[in-house]
């Protein structure tokens, strides 16, 4: 089976991200991190290829320094990395993020897309359903666990008011939630057999798309304006010295809150 | 004046709630149609609430596998109601419920339509014939205004958007689709989430109690509830907490779980992380009880407790209930 998982660079989320005007998250005032539902992603795919066999491929689309999210899942165990990087890409929405990921998705032979549900920094949770849209292929999403047996897939979705159970021939996309096993940590060999692996890059281009395409110009939604919200102002703070219940609940009746 | 298609949801022959919401954000646009996707004959039921709820029109698209196929039944009705409402005239917006299958059908819509795609806004307008969406962004850090070129295809949050749609006279109008076409994933079983009576939904809910690690256990999260209980409260949680599974998943408020911005939330042994914030700064009024008065969550808290959650919980849930019965 071949699987290829969708990774993705983030800023941290520990850190204190800002948005600039164009709405864009400022990604130079802040750490890259490889976005942790992403690890799980490769770990999911990692445990499929143990059970399954086949070789699992970690694919970005991203800024020359995405090449490290790349990296640490060839150092978990991944097999190879495509890196789509291009200048003209900067900037693209969703829709055009999913048509240069669907493009390098029809590069390679694959059975199974290991994505996230959805990322940290735009939390749209829409390329995993818009790759299966422009691939054609069974989505399988939100997954809280899944299993592949004799070229089926199937798995438990997780929604906001239960979980449903559901299945589709391969090949297919994927996307796992938080409830998915917890990444590896690469060993020293794997961090020196990663430099060994191959390492394609791909740009607009290779892709056969137009540089018009693609990029914040030409994107199909547009930011108009950003307004940081103001801060909180402080509050009180008190230490129980056995009347803090009946404290806290005269403060809830003076603001009408009981 | 533009159509506004909105993807109606319905359960059992009764619209859903946040139906009329999303009639009632396509009333700031345009005129409101509806889309309803369902089994043979499930629309009948749904034109008289249709038309209470302000749809001009109802494209109907019924199909034997509406509720055995995952998310493609709607894209197709969406998209073949789009080309319908094209036939006569102008379709300015699709609106969908920001679920999570809301989300994937307007992504995958978006797709297909090759229409900019606008993500979980809190509001909608039209200003000079464009549809202007309000969004939050990085855990309600900022305020976002973003438009979409030509067609708009957006997801609203539940429960963002009050007010309602003049009444209107929900004409029907039958659409075909042809499920087979698209490669889907078949839904073999339904497990609904047992809520306890009564209980609100996390995103819906003027006060939410969570919980967090500080709980200790899943017998100790009941308190959790029984304070949730005296407020009518919905119950939500830490990353940490649905991790050591005191609760289930979907109660996990913040950057990887839901945003909530209810008048009062009330966080018991919860740390603050960045991610937890990102969940619920939005509120209007925070109450923090914590032992360790250095928990980076009293930087937001109008109202914060340094206290073992056991002994304060108990003294507040008898003096609410104190005020509640006087
Ligand atoms: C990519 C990413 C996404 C994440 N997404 C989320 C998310 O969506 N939501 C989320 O919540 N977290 C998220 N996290 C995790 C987050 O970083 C924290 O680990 C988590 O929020 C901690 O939960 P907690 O506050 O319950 O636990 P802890 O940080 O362990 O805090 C427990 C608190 O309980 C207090 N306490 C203990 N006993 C008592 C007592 N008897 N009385 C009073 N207080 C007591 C302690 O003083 C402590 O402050 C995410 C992390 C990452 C990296
Ligand atoms: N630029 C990208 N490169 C690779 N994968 C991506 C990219 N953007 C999104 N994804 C994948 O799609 C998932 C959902 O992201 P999103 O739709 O952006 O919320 C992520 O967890 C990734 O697996």
């Amino acid at each position: 089976m071949n699987i290829v998982v969708l990774v993705k660079q983030v800023p941290d989320t520990w850190a204190d991200r800002s948005l600039r005007a164009d709405g864009r998250v400022d990604r130079d005032a802040v750490a890259p991190v490889t976005d942790e539902i992403t690890e799980r992603a490769v770990e999911t795919a990692l445990q499929l290829k143990e059970l399954h066999g086949g070789s699992v491929t970690v694919l970005t689309m991203g800024p020359a320094r995405a090449v490290d999210a790349l990296r640490k899942g060839l150092a978990m165990g991944a097999d190879a990395a495509i890196h789509v990087s291009d200048e003209s890409l900067a900037g693209s929405d969703a829709l055009q993020t999913s048509a240069a990921l669907a493009a390098a998705l029809r590069t390679v032979e694959v059975d199974l897309v290991i994505a996230g549900t959805e990322s940290t920094d735009g939390r749209t949770g829409a390329i995993p359903a818009m790759l299966a849209e422009r691939l054609a292929l069974p989505q399988l999403t939100f997954l809280s666990s899944v299993t592949v047996s004799d070229g089926v897939v199937s798995g438990i979705r997780s929604v906001e008011n239960g979980t449903l159970e559901v299945r589709a021939g391969l090949p297919a996309v994927i996307s796992i939630t938080e409830q998915a096993p917890e990444p590896r940590f690469p060993n020293f060999k794997g961090i020196m057999a990663a430099k060994k692996k191959p390492m394609t890059v791909l740009t607009v281009a290779d892709l056969g798309l137009e540089v018009g395409e693609v990029g914040g110009d030409a994107s199909w939604s547009r930011v108009a304006n950003v307004t940081p919200r103001p801060a909180r102002a402080a509050g009180t703070v008190i230490t129980d010295d056995g009347t803090a219940g009946a404290q806290l609940a005269d403060f809830l009746a003076g603001a009408q809150l009981i | 004046m533009g159509q506004i298609l909105v993807l109606a949801e319905h359960t059992q022959g009764t619209l859903d709630r946040v139906t009329g919401e999303l009639l009632a954000a396509a009333a700031l646009l345009g005129e409101p149609a509806a889309v309803v996707v369902g089994l043979p004959g499930a629309a009948d039921a749904l034109l008289e609430q249709l038309a209470e709820s302000g749809a001009h029109r109802v494209y109907v698209a019924e199909t034997a596998d509406a509720e055995a196929l995952l998310v493609t039944p709607a894209v197709l009705a969406l998209d073949a109601a789009v080309t319908a409402a094209r036939a006569t005239g102008e379709v300015t917006a699709v609106l969908v419920n920001a679920s999570i299958a809301g989300r994937e059908t307007a992504a995958r819509l978006s797709v297909r339509l090759t229409a900019g795609l606008i993500n979980d806004a809190v509001g909608v307008e039209l200003i000079d014939g464009v549809v202007v969406a309000t969004m939050q962004a990085l855990g309600g850090a900022y305020i976002v205004q973003s438009t979409a070129v030509e067609l708009a295809v957006v997801t609203v949050r539940p429960h963002a958007i009050s007010g309602q749609a003049p009444a209107a006279s929900a004409e029907r109008v039958d659409i075909t689709i042809d499920t087979a076409a698209l490669p889907a994933a078949a839904i073999t079983a339904v497990h609904a989430e047992v809520v306890a009576r009564d209980r609100p939904d996390l995103t819906a809910a003027s006060v939410v109690v969570s919980g967090g690690r500080g709980l200790g256990s899943r017998e100790n999260f009941s308190l959790v509830e029984e304070l949730a209980d005296v407020f009518g409260a919905a119950v939500g949680a830490s990353r940490a907490a649905v991790e050591a599974d005191y609760c289930a998943h979907h109660m996990q408020v913040g950057q990887t779980g839901v945003t909530v911005a209810p008048q009062l939330y009330i966080a018991l042994g919860i740390s603050g992380a960045i991610q937890h914030r990102a969940g619920m700064q939005s509120a209007k009024t925070i109450v923090v009880i914590n032992k360790d008065a250095g928990a980076p969550l009293f930087e937001v808290a109008d109202f914060g407790i340094v206290g073992d959650l056991f002994t304060v919980v108990p003294q507040l849930i008898e003096a609410v209930r104190a005020r509640q019965n006087a």
